[in-house]
């Protein structure tokens, strides 16, 4: 692949990351289809910030916007990592979990209806502790529900990242796609700096992380769908590919087997290089042919 | 923190199925019996200590890498042999610490094993098994919703020894620039932060809160007790739609999640129109 930087498109390009949740979601629709549903002037803040002194949004930080995409009906729900870091609370998870209820619905009544995920997320908010942990496992169960359907995408584009349980979210989702800026775990480095020690992960080490969660590793490990550039047309394409293409016929993390065997494969005594993990990928396409 | 952390599990698996071995091949901190529960056999799953652990940071009763994948083995190899007849009740007994914090885990994609596990449950849900989660210890954030939160009815005990939690309780306060004391403050009044579990009863998630005389020793009382609310579960679940919509719809779900009820109610309007 040619260093997209030094290309003299990639400097034309429309920035996708530099984008608001709000217009990341409302760019992958067709031009002009896409409609916010409960949004801010419908003013469903969470209840819980306000008795913590913190100031709540009009939109719970989640942006739920529906219309046609490559001329199939679609439903955007998009995260602002620029609220409570994406983190998910009572109300942000609700609209995500009703929006793919409602798209379930949908497609039981023969109306295909896919879902794209824009997660820019910490995980739960912590504000709002055991009910966006509740959120989180109704949103994992509302994604398998509709992936029976239609396609559920998850992109992370950055620069927040997809982190704690929303990594769940991402992990059984149909496909999942991600910029070089983006990155992907269950536990982001401070915490695990914090639980297990300086010794386990060095947070302040940020080749370490990177070599670890960012995008371009998770593709190359083989457990993201599509790595993208920063590039609001290349990812509307992508998700609007991903949809065309509709359910895969086994999702990822039904693969148990599979991932299982890796890991018993793995020599537990020591920690891996990063890159050791680049020959899942190239199994993956062997199974594949 | 609780002292007992991770030993309840093995106590009330061997409770209720009258073993407490792990099914050949897997590892030692994960536990799978069938046994039989009223008219059923059902598959009992738990997470358990293993200090001998393949992996460091996952011997303390955290859910790992090996203990996800072995739960989504064994709730998918129920899924797979009940195709063609009874869907047999899926148990998880949860007393887990919390997901394992390592860089082996991260640099695997721990996130993977997670989903699968929870997929696995939610799959086995959705395929008509009464999935039953058993909260008698821990059940915090990334291990819950990978062993137990898919579950169609939750059932806890009602005593101190259960912590439903979306994080121990020092780092929450840490990280949300507070003092326990300031957190402890707080959650009365903000329920979801509450660390004690009739406080987690009043936001409507679970089922039942169960009493017993003594969840770390139980006698013969109390296991009859868990085992005929466990029975009740299974047919109540079997009854009622495979989604989570309970959560929900119950009684204390109208009053503490009426802004999720809300929002339901909101973008249903709106859907099309």
């Amino acid at each position: 692949m040619k260093d997209p930087i030094l290309t003299r498109e990639y400097l034309k390009r429309r920035s996708f990351i530099e984008l608001s949740a709000r217009d990341r979601a409302k760019c992958l629709f067709d031009s002009g289809t896409g409609r916010e549903l409960a949004g801010p002037f419908d003013r469903i803040e969470s209840p819980w910030l306000a008795m913590q002194d913190v100031t709540p949004e009009a939109d719970d930080g989640c942006i739920v916007m529906r219309g046609t995409i490559g001329g199939q009906q679609a439903v955007v729900i998009a995260f602002a990592g620029a609220f409570q870091g994406g983190a998910i609370g009572e109300v942000s998870g609700a609209k995500l979990t009703a929006a793919l209820d409602l798209a379930c619905a949908d497609n039981e009544k023969g109306i295909r209806t896919s879902a794209v995920l824009l997660l820019e997320t910490g995980g739960v908010r912590l504000q709002e502790a055991n009910l966006g942990l509740a959120a989180v496992a109704e949103i994992i169960s509302s994604i398998i529900a509709l992936r029976r359907h239609a396609p559920v995408i998850s992109l992370t584009a950055g620069t927040v990242g997809c982190f704690g349980g929303m990594s769940l979210a991402a992990g059984v989702s149909s496909y999942v796609v991600m910029t070089r800026q983006g990155r992907l775990g269950l536990n982001g480095p401070e915490v695990i700096e914090e639980e297990s020690g300086v010794e386990e992960f060095d947070a302040s080490d940020r080749s370490l992380i990177w070599s670890i969660f960012g995008g371009q590793q998770r593709y190359d490990q083989g457990l993201v769908d599509a790595l993208v550039d920063d590039d609001a047309d290349q990812i509307v394409k992508t998700v609007r590919d991903l949809i065309a293409q509709g359910v895969p016929p086994v999702h990822r993390s039904e693969q148990v087997d599979l991932y299982r065997s890796r890991i018993t494969a793995l020599d537990n005594s020591r920690q891996w290089n990063p890159e050791e993990l680049h020959s899942w990928k190239n199994q993956n396409k062997k199974e594949n042919q | 923190m609780n002292k007992f952390t991770g030993i309840r599990g093995r106590i009330w698996f061997k409770a209720l199925t009258g073993q407490a071995s792990s099914m050949p091949g897997d590892p030692h901190s994960v536990l799978t019996a069938d046994a039989p529960i009223g008219e059923d056999k059902a598959r009992f799953l738990c997470v358990v200590p293993d200090p001998d652990g393949r992996f460091p940071c996952a011997r303390r009763g955290e859910v790992g890498l090996e203990e996800a994948y072995t739960l989504a083995a064994r709730v998918r190899e129920a899924i797979h042999a009940d195709k063609e007849s009874t869907k047999r009740p899926i148990i998880a007994i949860v007393d887990v610490k919390s997901q394992a914090y390592g860089r082996r885990e991260e640099t695997a994609g721990i996130h993977l094993a997670a989903a699968a596990a929870a997929d696995a449950y939610a799959s086995a849900r959705f395929a008509g098994h009464p999935v039953i989660a058993l909260i008698f210890g821990q059940a915090i954030s990334g291990g819950f919703l990978t062993h137990g939160y898919q579950a169609n009815r939750l059932l806890a005990f009602d005593d101190d020894g259960v912590l439903i939690h979306a994080m121990h309780k020092e780092a929450a306060a840490r990280i949300t620039r507070r003092t326990v004391a300031q957190l402890d403050k707080l959650a009365e009044t903000v329920t979801p932060l509450s660390y004690n579990v009739r406080d987690y009863a009043k936001l409507g998630l679970l089922y039942k809160l169960l009493h017993v005389s003594d969840p770390e020793d139980p006698n013969a009382e109390d296991v009859s007790l868990v085992r005929h609310e466990v029975i009740a579960a299974i047919q109540d679940a079997r009854k009622t739609s495979p989604d989570l919509i309970n959560r929900i719809e119950s009684e204390a779900a109208r009053v503490a999640r009426k802004a999720s009820r809300l929002v339901r109610a909101r973008l249903a309007e709106q859907w099309n129109h």
